[in-house]
């Protein structure tokens, strides 16, 4: 007892001197201990975000950005870390000696080098050793691009094609989602089944099959039929008849605004036959895009034939005809591809190196660590186990599902996701290639600017404090469901 | 039966008088060709991962082999390594120019430390050796733990110089709490000795300590050139605060395990929130808060060394790291043995010292080399503060004119240089545990 209270007085004692002298240095500089700057105006850009975001916001924002980019790479990661770890963990155990040996350099080698050099190294051979997008112009250009010209990798980055989603959309979502439902029920009712009478229902083919055929059998129904509509194309100050050639030769690089998103991108690729490079503005609702066309925001306009005509009868100030051509109403789910426009390339899906070399760095770095947890997992489980669960006549795929992962999942589990808040952790090394994550963001420009640098840093080990006890308790939630029960 | 034998001896026309010589399995069934039919085509998928592998490996080889092996060692900047390569190799043939390493391997080594002073790191990192020989390997000579307590104060001396005297009136204070502890405990008791063991040292170094070492500084100049802590950088740099790190944060992780497992409750959550908070935040966010914000938790107008709060902060780090990881093997011992220890009359201190830490240490070895391994790695992370360690160097040698756009070579050294740190590291931390082990297999 004494103890305790010598050590209380000793800890509060502590607490009080550092608390004091917090008080005393700030107000010897002047400063206050407030949080009111989050309001504040940012003033700074974020090349990469993930919710909308200008130089106009707050630091608030700013902060959310950062955080949601923090996650995003902690969550990519993650999921390219399990995978590689788990291939590395089950090949370093193969008979096959040359891909044990592999396994094992790969491991060590990653395992014994700083994370931040892997991540400078990886960034360098983004920006250095790929080409410039300049190398993919003309006919015989230095570069091409790979995947059937869809995928572009360029020292600014991996260019891929972004999904559009069209009409129709919604139908393929709510299939996709009720197939999941019919899923769900059909291994609730397998289970059952089995219980009662022991016949096994072949559960994974069903699953399979309802995962992929009714969307598939939607998305190709719906693209034979409804995605060959045409849809006229309405264009500012342009006479009737007069064709999309005609008309871009005077309005050069239009801007497009169309419902739904795809049949611009249809349309943005039928100009690009023509040589001509198309804008596309995002519109949400047939008003919207109305007074985008009255704004002189876009000079091209597609909507289905019926919306068209009202849109012509109510458009003001500025007068709108459908030209000759018309345009593909568009499949409910299309890519749009990259192209190479000028200097650089347009559309698509731009992965910044940043992201890039911070993502394969993790991945690469943590994969090593998750190889060896992998693998004493596995070898956790003893042989017997196997050989008991041959000599019941279980078959081997029943063996591995039935009884050896389940307990190589409890060695497993545990430290994995230890592994998974580390990657988490270390994401805040972005701060070596420049991506903005909550580091870079919340705890460098903002206090940077405001020079609030005990306020900014406490929100940020927040962020990271709350993050990690979360992700710790939900491995404890984990952890006590799979104990084994003991007495 | 021998009559039949000896009988049909007779009518058959061969009987074998003696046996063959032994003769040596089919070629399919030996050396080689039998451990590549059992290693690397025992099926179709095996021989086609082979083959996969084989094709990487190449691949790598190829891509990188020339390039390594043409490097050319000898320049004075990139332009001149091009020139050399152009002129041997002719043009278009990217290769290795391994010229940077020779030409600026001490700066990444030993940062801007004067030259020639080299010898003080060298000795130091020899001294190093001798003096964790003792702790390492069980059958070093035993004497030569003096060196490992004078080691600490040696080693500071050598690395930044000035005054004999100060080091040494530092190392007074540890003789001091020593010598309370043993003197007083039977006047005092033991919680007043142990108190007064660690107040008055504490008293000691904050007032009296200046002083002391100024006055005999003044009576006997005894001392060498000082160097400032920013000339310390490179490998020497991360070693210095990977080894003080790891030094200082073994007792006081061990302490925070001790208190974490403890039934005192104030002393229990003050561990659990100390060892929580550190480990909830990533590295990097503390050195920001040690080279940002410490200045604010002292007493206006305390500025200190940036070297010295990095060391604090990555100490305080890694102590909660081991704490989690000898707090595991603590509670993996059986009950019995903390019973065990009280039914003999030992005391708190005594039971930890004599039968539970020797057992759970001995446990959580593998844990806590896995942690030094992973301290000495974030030591890059200093690079963000603005001190220089090899990454940063690398920086620093990429932007003089000489060596602008070289960058492979330096990645390459550096991270061999740690993974020859990093690995020897777990090879050492492997065969402890394996002459530990006195469980039966």
């Amino acid at each position: 007892m004494t103890i305790q209270v010598i050590a209380l007085i000793l800890i509060m004692g502590g607490i009080y001197w550092l608390a004091r002298n917090t008080v005393q240095n700030l107000s010897e500089l002047g400063k206050d201990f407030d949080f009111g700057f989050l309001s504040q105006r940012a003033g700074y850009d974020i090349n990469q975000r993930l919710v909308e975001y200008t130089n106009d916001s707050t630091h608030a924002r700013a902060a959310l950005v950062g955080i949601l980019n923090t996650l995003l790479v902690a969550f990519l990661g993650c999921l390219m870390a399990t995978i590689l770890g788990v291939i590395a963990g089950v090949l370093r155990l193969s008979k096959n000696w040359i891909v044990g040996r592999l396994m094992t350099v790969y491991v060590e080698g990653f395992r014994n080098v700083p994370l931040l050099l892997w991540i400078i190294a990886i960034f360098a051979v983004m920006t250095e050793a790929t080409p410039q997008p300049r190398d993919f112009r003309g006919d015989d250009p230095d570069a091409s691009m790979i995947l059937g010209e869809s995928v572009a990798i360029t020292n600014r980055g991996i260019f891929i094609p972004s999904p559009v989603w069209g009409d129709g959309a919604m139908l393929l979502v709510l299939t996709f989602v009720a197939s999941l439902v019919a899923i769900f029920l059909f291994r609730r009712f397998a289970h059952k089944r089995q219980e009662a009478t022991g016949e096994i229902l072949p559960v994974l083919w069903v699953s399979l099959g309802l995962f992929i055929v009714p969307t598939l059998l939607v998305y190709l129904a719906y693209s034979a039929t409804g995605a060959r509509d045409q849809f006229p194309v309405l264009a500012v100050g342009a006479q009737q008849g007069m064709t999309l050639e005609e008309f871009t030769d005077e309005n050069r690089n239009p801007a497009i605004c169309a419902l739904p998103r795809t049949a611009a991108v249809n349309l943005s690729t039928d100009l690009r036959a023509i040589g001509e490079r198309a804008s596309i503005v995002p519109v949400e609702t047939p008003a919207d895009l109305q007074s985008n066309i009255e704004s002189g925001e876009c000079v091209l306009a597609v909507i289905s034939p019926e919306a068209g005509e009202t849109l012509v009868a109510g458009v003001e100030g500025v007068a709108l005809a459908p030209l000759e051509d018309t345009v593909d109403r568009g499949r409910p789910l299309q890519f749009e591809r990259p192209q190479l426009a000028g200097f650089n390339f347009e559309g698509g899906l731009q992965l910044r190196n940043s992201l890039i070399a911070l993502w394969f760095a993790l991945s690469l770095y943590t994969g090593a660590f998750i190889a060896e947890i992998v693998r004493a997992g596995i070898l956790a489980v003893s042989h017997g186990q196997t050989e008991a669960a041959g000599a019941l006549g279980m078959r081997s795929n029943r063996i591995m599902n039935l009884v050896v992962l389940p307990q190589a999942l409890r060695v497993i589990i545990p430290p994995l996701i230890s592994q998974y808040l580390n990657l988490t952790k270390n994401s805040s090394l972005a701060i070596a290639v420049g991506y903005m994550d909550v580091r870079a963001t919340l705890g460098g420009i903002t206090i940077n600017q405001t020079g609030r640098e005990l306020e900014g840093m406490l929100l940020l080990g927040l962020f990271y404090l709350i993050t990690s006890l979360a992700i710790a308790g939900v491995m404890n939630i984990y952890n006590a469901s799979v104990k084994l029960k003991e007495r | 039966m021998s009559d039949t034998h000896s009988e049909s001896a007779l009518h058959t026309a061969y009987v074998r008088k003696e046996m063959l010589p032994e003769r040596d399995p089919p070629a399919s069934q030996k050396g080689a060709v039998l451990w590549m039919r059992e290693n690397l085509f025992s099926s179709i998928p095996n021989a086609i991962m082979t083959v996969v592998s084989l094709y990487v490996i190449y691949y790598i080889l190829a891509g990188i082999g020339p390039w390594m092996i043409g490097g050319i060692w000898d320049a004075e900047s990139l332009t001149e390594c091009r020139a050399i390569r152009d002129e041997l190799y002719g043009h278009g043939r990217e290769v290795a120019c391994w010229a940077v390493i020779t030409d600026r391997w001490h700066q990444l080594l030993f940062g801007f430390y004067p030259q020639d002073l080299y010898w003080r790191p060298i000795l130091t990192l020899v001294l190093f050796g001798v003096a964790v020989a003792p702790v390492l390997f069980e059958n070093a000579p035993r004497p030569l733990l003096i060196v490992t307590a004078l080691f600490p104060f040696v080693a500071y001396f050598l690395l930044w110089g000035g005054s004999v005297w100060g080091p040494a009136a530092v190392a007074v204070g540890f003789i001091l709490a020593w010598a309370i502890l043993t003197y007083t405990q039977d006047i005092l008791g033991s919680l007043a000795a142990t108190l007064a063991a660690i107040v008055v040292p504490l008293l000691y170094w904050l007032y009296l300590v200046g002083p002391v070492a100024g006055w005999l500084h003044g009576l006997a100049p005894i001392g060498i050139e000082a160097v400032g802590s920013d000339e310390i950088g490179g490998f020497l740099l991360a070693l210095v605060i990977g080894g003080t790190g790891i030094i200082l944060s073994l007792p006081i992780g061990i302490l925070l395990a001790l208190g974490r497992q403890s039934d005192l409750f104030i002393i229990n959550k003050c561990s659990v929130i100390f060892i929580e908070v550190i480990r909830g935040v990533p590295l990097i966010v503390w050195l920001f808060t040690a080279s940002l914000l410490l200045n604010y938790f002292l007493p206006p107008g305390t500025n200190f060394d940036l070297m010295l709060r990095v060391i604090i902060m990555v100490t305080l780090f890694a102590s909660a790291y081991i704490a989690e990881v000898v707090r595991g093997g603590l509670a993996a011992l059986p009950r019995g043995q903390y019973e065990g220890a009280d039914s003999l009359g030992l005391n708190y201190w005594q039971s930890m010292q004599l039968i539970v830490l020797p057992q759970a240490l001995k446990i959580s070895i593998p844990g806590i080399v896995s942690t030094f391994i992973g301290l000495f790695k974030d030591t890059t992370l200093v690079v963000f503060v603005g001190l220089s360690d090899p990454i940063g160097f690398s920086n620093l040698i990429r932007a003089t004119s000489e060596w602008n756009g070289i960058y492979w070579e330096l990645f390459i050294f550096i991270g061999i240089c740690f993974w020859i740190f990093c690995f020897s590291m777990s090879r050492y931390s492997q065969w402890l545990e394996r002459k530990l082990n006195t469980g039966h297999r």
